[in-house]
């Protein structure tokens, strides 16, 4: 794959909007997180919010998309292919989940909360690059 | 309903990044993925530029507002590396996170996306009873 010059910017600021984004939504902080998902305790309904307007304005990209023959900077769109819910995504997912809740964090705010200098979130995506490396070294090759 | 504003725009403008990587790259901005594929190799300059505005969002936040955006962080560090094991293992095991599954994959009307995002709520509620109920 070859990356022009226009592709690296787009990325950069799709990358800086979903940066700030999530640090106006609250989502950064992980105890708004945890609150979102202690819906036995003392609910905090604002990551519902976040869900809703992202998703609202990705659909509306979507749509769109869906008009085009191909992205604007490059030959042809790159979306996945597989359509059947296995156990492996329904296992995968609760997996995650399980993390998600105990910490707080998701892959995006845990990456982007690195520029505030926590050594919590640093420990985390070590740790979580760790989880990544030991499932495509042990699970991959099992089920391949 | 206003202290619900800010969420609810930071949505919308993650939704505009998805939708414009979409629409540019024909990429799904799913943040699992990316880091996942930085970490391995493949697509090096522009998942490396998708990190690093990442990492600028909180900083032009900070540049616009004077403050940074607050972080709470409650658990200690042995839970962290717990956590940070089953997210990374679990999201490249179900191929996705709240991004690519729960941002993109629902605008998409994808039915992977439905289960997996079903999946972890279910899954991320329990671990926080769990705790909750255990004082944590």
């Amino acid at each position: 794959m070859k990356s022009g010059w226009l592709q690296i910017a787009s990325a950069l600021v799709a990358g800086i909007l979903f940066g700030f984004g999530l640090s106006l939504s609250g989502m950064l902080n992980p105890a708004r997180v945890q609150g979102f998902l202690d819906i036995f305790g003392n609910w905090d309904p604002s990551l519902a919010f976040v869900l809703g307007g992202a998703v609202v304005v990705a659909f509306a990209g979507v749509a769109l998309s869906r008009r085009m023959k191909r992205p604007a900077f490059d030959e042809a769109f790159h979306l996945p292919a597989a359509n059947c819910i296995d156990g492996r995504l329904v296992m995968g997912s609760a997996i995650f989940g399980l993390g998600w809740g105990i910490a707080g964090f998701c892959p995006g705010p845990a990456v982007a909360s690195l520029s505030l200098g926590f050594w919590q979130t640093a420990l985390f995506v070590v740790a979580m690059l760790v989880g990544m490396i030991v499932h495509d070294r042990t699970w991959k090759r099992a089920a391949s | 309903m206003n202290a619900y504003l800010p969420s609810l725009v930071g949505g919308m403008l993650i939704g505009l990044s998805a939708a414009i990587l979409l629409l540019l790259n024909g990429r799904i901005a799913g943040i699992s993925g990316i880091v996942g594929k930085l970490a391995q190799g493949v697509g090096m300059s522009t998942n490396l530029a998708f990190v690093v505005g990442l990492v600028i969002g909180p900083v032009a936040f900070l540049w616009l507002f004077g403050q940074w955006p607050t972080v709470t962080i409650t658990v200690g560090w042995p839970l962290i590396i717990v956590a940070g094991l089953l997210v990374g293992f679990g999201t490249r095991m179900g191929s996705g996170c709240t991004s690519g599954h729960g941002v993109l994959g629902l605008a998409r009307l994808s039915p992977r996306s439905f289960a997996a995002v079903v999946s972890f709520l279910v899954a991320g509620v329990f671990a926080v009873t769990v705790l909750r109920s255990i004082g944590i």
